[in-house]
Protein backbone atom coordinates (compact mmCIF):
# COMPACT_ATOMS: atom_id res chain seq x y z
CA UNK A 1 0.00 0.00 0.00
CA UNK A 2 1.35 3.37 -1.02
CA UNK A 3 2.29 5.64 1.86
CA UNK A 4 0.54 8.94 1.31
CA UNK A 5 0.19 12.26 3.04
CA UNK A 6 -2.72 11.02 5.11
CA UNK A 7 -0.51 8.38 6.77
CA UNK A 8 1.88 11.02 8.00
CA UNK A 9 -0.99 13.25 9.10
CA UNK A 10 -2.39 10.33 11.10
CA UNK A 11 0.91 9.80 12.92
CA UNK A 12 1.15 13.52 13.67
CA UNK A 13 -2.44 13.61 14.93
CA UNK A 14 -1.84 10.65 17.25
CA UNK A 15 1.35 12.22 18.63
CA UNK A 16 -0.36 15.57 19.18
CA UNK A 17 -3.23 13.90 21.01
CA UNK A 18 -0.75 11.96 23.13
CA UNK A 19 0.95 15.21 24.06
CA UNK A 20 -2.34 16.73 25.16
CA UNK A 21 -3.23 13.58 27.10
CA UNK A 22 0.17 13.64 28.78
CA UNK A 23 -0.40 17.18 30.03
CA UNK A 24 -3.57 16.03 31.79
CA UNK A 25 -2.13 12.75 33.04
CA UNK A 26 0.96 14.36 34.57
CA UNK A 27 -0.81 17.48 35.75
CA UNK A 28 1.43 17.84 38.78
CA UNK A 29 4.83 17.18 37.23
CA UNK A 30 6.26 20.15 35.34
CA UNK A 31 9.06 18.15 33.69
CA UNK A 32 6.72 15.65 32.05
CA UNK A 33 4.41 18.50 30.99
CA UNK A 34 7.38 20.11 29.21
CA UNK A 35 8.14 16.76 27.57
CA UNK A 36 4.52 16.50 26.42
CA UNK A 37 4.81 19.96 24.89
CA UNK A 38 7.91 18.78 23.04
CA UNK A 39 5.90 15.81 21.73
CA UNK A 40 3.20 18.18 20.46
CA UNK A 41 5.81 20.35 18.74
CA UNK A 42 7.26 17.21 17.14
CA UNK A 43 3.80 16.37 15.79
CA UNK A 44 3.53 19.88 14.33
CA UNK A 45 6.93 19.42 12.71
CA UNK A 46 5.85 16.12 11.17
CA UNK A 47 2.79 17.87 9.74
CA UNK A 48 4.84 20.72 8.29
CA UNK A 49 7.48 18.44 6.78
CA UNK A 50 4.99 15.99 5.29
CA UNK A 51 2.98 18.77 3.64
CA UNK A 52 6.24 20.29 2.41
CA UNK A 53 7.34 16.99 0.89
CA UNK A 54 4.04 16.08 -0.71
CA UNK A 55 3.30 19.56 -2.10
CA UNK A 56 6.90 20.00 -3.35
CA UNK A 57 7.28 23.27 -1.45
CA UNK A 58 10.34 23.81 0.74
CA UNK A 59 8.71 26.47 2.90
CA UNK A 60 7.28 23.87 5.23
CA UNK A 61 10.73 22.54 6.04
CA UNK A 62 12.04 26.05 6.68
CA UNK A 63 9.22 26.67 9.12
CA UNK A 64 9.82 23.31 10.77
CA UNK A 65 13.35 24.57 11.43
CA UNK A 66 11.97 27.71 13.08
CA UNK A 67 9.60 25.61 15.19
CA UNK A 68 12.64 23.56 16.23
CA UNK A 69 14.49 26.73 17.22
CA UNK A 70 11.59 27.96 19.33
CA UNK A 71 11.21 24.50 20.91
CA UNK A 72 14.87 24.46 21.91
CA UNK A 73 14.66 27.97 23.38
CA UNK A 74 11.45 27.09 25.21
CA UNK A 75 12.97 23.96 26.72
CA UNK A 76 16.05 25.86 27.89
CA UNK A 77 14.07 28.70 29.50
CA UNK A 78 11.46 26.33 30.95
CA UNK A 79 14.05 24.10 32.57
CA UNK A 80 15.95 27.14 33.91
CA UNK A 81 12.75 28.42 35.53
CA UNK A 82 12.15 24.92 36.88
CA UNK A 83 15.62 24.76 38.44
CA UNK A 84 15.17 28.19 40.07
CA UNK A 85 11.75 27.17 41.36
CA UNK A 86 13.12 23.94 42.78
CA UNK A 87 15.87 25.90 44.53
CA UNK A 88 13.33 28.15 46.21
CA UNK A 89 10.59 25.65 47.06
CA UNK A 90 12.32 22.24 46.94
CA UNK A 91 9.42 20.98 44.83
CA UNK A 92 8.36 20.87 41.19
CA UNK A 93 4.64 20.40 41.73
CA UNK A 94 2.42 22.62 39.63
CA UNK A 95 0.08 23.15 42.59
CA UNK A 96 2.93 24.70 44.58
CA UNK A 97 3.37 27.48 42.04
CA UNK A 98 1.04 29.77 43.93
CA UNK A 99 3.28 32.64 45.03
CA UNK A 100 1.54 35.07 42.72
CA UNK A 101 -1.93 33.81 43.65
CA UNK A 102 -2.73 33.36 39.95
CA UNK B 1 8.74 1.15 -2.53
CA UNK B 2 7.34 -1.71 -0.51
CA UNK B 3 10.40 -1.47 1.74
CA UNK B 4 9.77 2.25 2.30
CA UNK B 5 6.17 1.47 3.25
CA UNK B 6 7.33 -1.22 5.63
CA UNK B 7 9.84 1.16 7.23
CA UNK B 8 7.15 3.83 7.55
CA UNK B 9 4.98 1.50 9.61
CA UNK B 10 7.97 0.48 11.76
CA UNK B 11 9.01 4.08 12.46
CA UNK B 12 5.45 5.28 13.00
CA UNK B 13 4.58 2.42 15.35
CA UNK B 14 7.72 2.87 17.47
CA UNK B 15 7.23 6.65 17.50
CA UNK B 16 3.64 6.40 18.75
CA UNK B 17 4.51 3.67 21.25
CA UNK B 18 7.32 5.85 22.61
CA UNK B 19 4.89 8.75 22.86
CA UNK B 20 2.59 6.57 24.97
CA UNK B 21 5.50 5.55 27.18
CA UNK B 22 6.64 9.18 27.61
CA UNK B 23 3.34 10.22 29.10
CA UNK B 24 2.59 7.06 31.10
CA UNK B 25 6.03 6.11 32.41
CA UNK B 26 6.41 6.22 36.19
CA UNK B 27 10.07 7.15 36.11
CA UNK B 28 10.91 10.53 34.58
CA UNK B 29 14.31 9.27 33.38
CA UNK B 30 12.51 6.56 31.40
CA UNK B 31 10.24 9.26 29.98
CA UNK B 32 13.24 11.21 28.71
CA UNK B 33 14.81 8.10 27.19
CA UNK B 34 11.55 7.22 25.42
CA UNK B 35 11.35 10.81 24.21
CA UNK B 36 14.81 10.38 22.67
CA UNK B 37 13.68 7.18 20.93
CA UNK B 38 10.56 8.95 19.65
CA UNK B 39 12.75 11.73 18.20
CA UNK B 40 14.99 9.18 16.48
CA UNK B 41 12.00 7.49 14.87
CA UNK B 42 10.55 10.83 13.80
CA UNK B 43 13.92 11.54 12.18
CA UNK B 44 13.55 8.21 10.39
CA UNK B 45 10.14 9.32 9.12
CA UNK B 46 11.72 12.55 7.88
CA UNK B 47 14.40 10.61 6.00
CA UNK B 48 11.72 8.44 4.38
CA UNK B 49 9.86 11.51 3.19
CA UNK B 50 13.01 13.09 1.74
CA UNK B 51 13.81 15.73 4.36
CA UNK B 52 17.28 14.51 5.29
CA UNK B 53 18.60 17.82 6.55
CA UNK B 54 15.73 18.31 8.97
CA UNK B 55 16.08 14.71 10.14
CA UNK B 56 19.72 15.31 11.06
CA UNK B 57 18.86 18.67 12.68
CA UNK B 58 16.16 16.87 14.68
CA UNK B 59 18.69 14.36 15.97
CA UNK B 60 21.31 17.00 16.72
CA UNK B 61 19.03 19.58 18.35
CA UNK B 62 16.48 17.41 20.10
CA UNK B 63 18.54 14.38 21.07
CA UNK B 64 21.86 16.16 21.43
CA UNK B 65 20.67 19.26 23.24
CA UNK B 66 17.08 19.30 24.44
CA UNK B 67 16.75 15.70 25.62
CA UNK B 68 20.15 15.78 27.32
CA UNK B 69 19.09 19.00 29.06
CA UNK B 70 15.94 17.24 30.27
CA UNK B 71 18.04 14.31 31.44
CA UNK B 72 20.38 16.61 33.37
CA UNK B 73 17.52 18.39 35.08
CA UNK B 74 15.66 15.18 35.94
CA UNK B 75 18.78 13.67 37.46
CA UNK B 76 19.81 16.90 39.20
CA UNK B 77 16.55 17.51 41.04
CA UNK B 78 16.00 15.30 44.03
CA UNK B 79 12.29 14.75 43.48
CA UNK B 80 10.18 11.70 44.17
CA UNK B 81 8.49 11.28 40.79
CA UNK B 82 6.24 8.41 41.81
CA UNK B 83 4.83 10.60 44.57
CA UNK B 84 4.05 13.24 41.95
CA UNK B 85 1.85 10.77 40.07
CA UNK B 86 -0.46 10.36 43.03
CA UNK B 87 -3.97 11.22 41.94
CA UNK B 88 -3.10 10.96 38.24
CA UNK B 89 -6.01 8.55 37.74
CA UNK B 90 -8.47 11.35 38.43
CA UNK B 91 -7.28 13.12 35.32
CA UNK B 92 -7.29 10.10 33.00
CA UNK B 93 -10.93 10.50 32.06
CA UNK B 94 -10.92 14.24 31.44
CA UNK B 95 -7.63 13.90 29.54
CA UNK B 96 -8.95 11.02 27.46
CA UNK B 97 -12.18 12.90 26.74
CA UNK B 98 -10.46 16.09 25.63
CA UNK B 99 -7.81 14.12 23.74
CA UNK B 100 -10.49 12.08 22.02
CA UNK B 101 -12.38 15.21 20.97
CA UNK B 102 -9.16 16.76 19.66
CA UNK B 103 -8.26 13.56 17.81
CA UNK B 104 -11.72 13.39 16.22
CA UNK B 105 -11.40 16.98 15.06
CA UNK B 106 -7.92 16.32 13.68
CA UNK B 107 -9.22 13.19 11.91
CA UNK B 108 -12.09 15.15 10.36
CA UNK B 109 -9.68 17.82 9.14
CA UNK B 110 -7.13 15.29 7.90
CA UNK B 111 -9.65 13.28 5.91
CA UNK B 112 -11.68 16.11 4.40
CA UNK B 113 -9.17 18.77 3.37
CA UNK B 114 -8.63 19.57 -0.28
CA UNK B 115 -6.00 21.61 -2.04
CA UNK B 116 -7.08 25.03 -3.25
CA UNK B 117 -7.07 25.43 -7.05
CA UNK B 118 -4.66 28.38 -6.92
CA UNK B 119 -2.29 26.48 -4.65
CA UNK B 120 0.35 25.71 -7.26
CA UNK B 121 0.56 29.38 -8.17
CA UNK B 122 1.53 30.50 -4.68
CA UNK B 123 4.20 27.90 -4.02
CA UNK B 124 6.88 29.90 -2.22
CA UNK B 125 9.88 27.62 -2.34
CA UNK B 126 9.44 25.09 -5.11
CA UNK B 127 11.65 22.02 -4.91
CA UNK B 128 14.10 22.08 -7.79
CA UNK B 129 14.90 18.69 -9.18
CA UNK B 130 18.41 17.17 -9.01
CA UNK B 131 19.44 19.37 -6.08
CA UNK B 132 19.94 17.75 -2.70
CA UNK B 133 17.62 18.59 0.15
CA UNK B 134 20.32 20.34 2.20
CA UNK B 135 21.46 22.45 -0.73
CA UNK B 136 17.96 23.56 -1.67
CA UNK B 137 17.15 24.48 1.94
CA UNK B 138 20.35 26.51 2.07
CA UNK B 139 19.44 28.27 -1.15
CA UNK B 140 16.06 29.28 0.25
CA UNK B 141 16.98 30.08 3.84
CA UNK B 142 19.89 32.40 3.03
CA UNK B 143 17.94 34.36 0.45
CA UNK B 144 14.19 34.54 1.00
CA UNK B 145 14.18 33.83 4.72
CA UNK B 146 17.42 35.48 5.80
CA UNK B 147 15.72 37.91 8.20
CA UNK B 148 13.69 35.13 9.80
CA UNK B 149 16.90 33.13 10.06
CA UNK B 150 18.59 36.01 11.88
CA UNK B 151 15.52 36.36 14.08
CA UNK B 152 15.77 32.68 15.00
CA UNK B 153 19.39 33.13 16.00
CA UNK B 154 18.38 36.15 18.10
CA UNK B 155 15.74 34.01 19.84
CA UNK B 156 18.41 31.45 20.69
CA UNK B 157 20.74 34.18 21.98
CA UNK B 158 17.99 35.62 24.20
CA UNK B 159 17.14 32.13 25.45
CA UNK B 160 20.78 31.47 26.29
CA UNK B 161 21.21 34.76 28.14
CA UNK B 162 17.89 34.25 29.91
CA UNK B 163 18.75 30.74 31.06
CA UNK B 164 22.14 31.89 32.39
CA UNK B 165 20.67 34.92 34.17
CA UNK B 166 17.93 32.81 35.73
CA UNK B 167 20.16 30.10 37.09
CA UNK B 168 23.24 32.13 38.06
CA UNK B 169 23.44 32.85 41.76
CA UNK B 170 25.92 34.55 44.02
CA UNK B 171 26.45 32.58 47.19
CA UNK B 172 27.72 34.32 50.27
CA UNK B 173 30.83 32.93 51.94
CA UNK B 174 32.22 31.15 48.91
CA UNK B 175 35.76 32.09 47.87
CA UNK B 176 36.00 32.76 44.19
CA UNK B 177 38.72 33.95 41.90
CA UNK B 178 38.18 37.61 40.96
CA UNK B 179 40.33 38.22 37.92
CA UNK B 180 39.89 42.00 38.00
CA UNK B 181 41.22 42.22 41.55
CA UNK B 182 44.20 40.09 40.66
CA UNK B 183 45.06 42.10 37.57
CA UNK B 184 44.60 45.50 39.20
CA UNK B 185 46.98 44.77 42.07
CA UNK B 186 50.17 46.75 41.86
CA UNK B 187 53.58 45.84 43.19
CA UNK B 188 53.76 49.18 45.05
CA UNK B 189 50.92 48.13 47.41
CA UNK B 190 52.16 44.64 48.10
CA UNK B 191 55.94 44.75 48.05
CA UNK B 192 58.14 46.39 50.72
CA UNK B 193 61.88 46.65 50.29
CA UNK B 194 63.71 46.73 53.59
CA UNK B 195 67.34 47.68 53.86
CA UNK B 196 68.94 45.40 56.39
CA UNK B 197 72.27 46.33 57.94
CA UNK B 198 74.65 43.44 57.95
CA UNK B 199 74.89 41.67 61.25
CA UNK B 200 71.81 43.29 62.82
CA UNK B 201 68.89 41.38 61.35
CA UNK B 202 65.36 42.67 61.29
Amino acid sequence: MEIGLSHYLAVAAVLFTLGLFGIFLNRRNVIVILMSVELMLLAVNINLVSFSAFLQDLTGQIFAMFVLTVAAAEAAIGLAILVVFYRNRASIEVDDVSNMKG
Amino acid sequence: MAFAGFMFYIFAAICVACGVMVVTSRNAVHSVLFLILAFFNAAGLFVLIGAEFLAMILVVVYVGAVAVLFLFVVMMLNVNFTELRRGAKNYVYVGATLGGILFLELAIVATSWTLGPQMSAITLGPVVGAVSNTRSIGQVIYTDYVYLFQGASLILLVAMVGAIVLTLRQRAGVKKQVIADQVSRSSKDELIIVKVDSGSGI
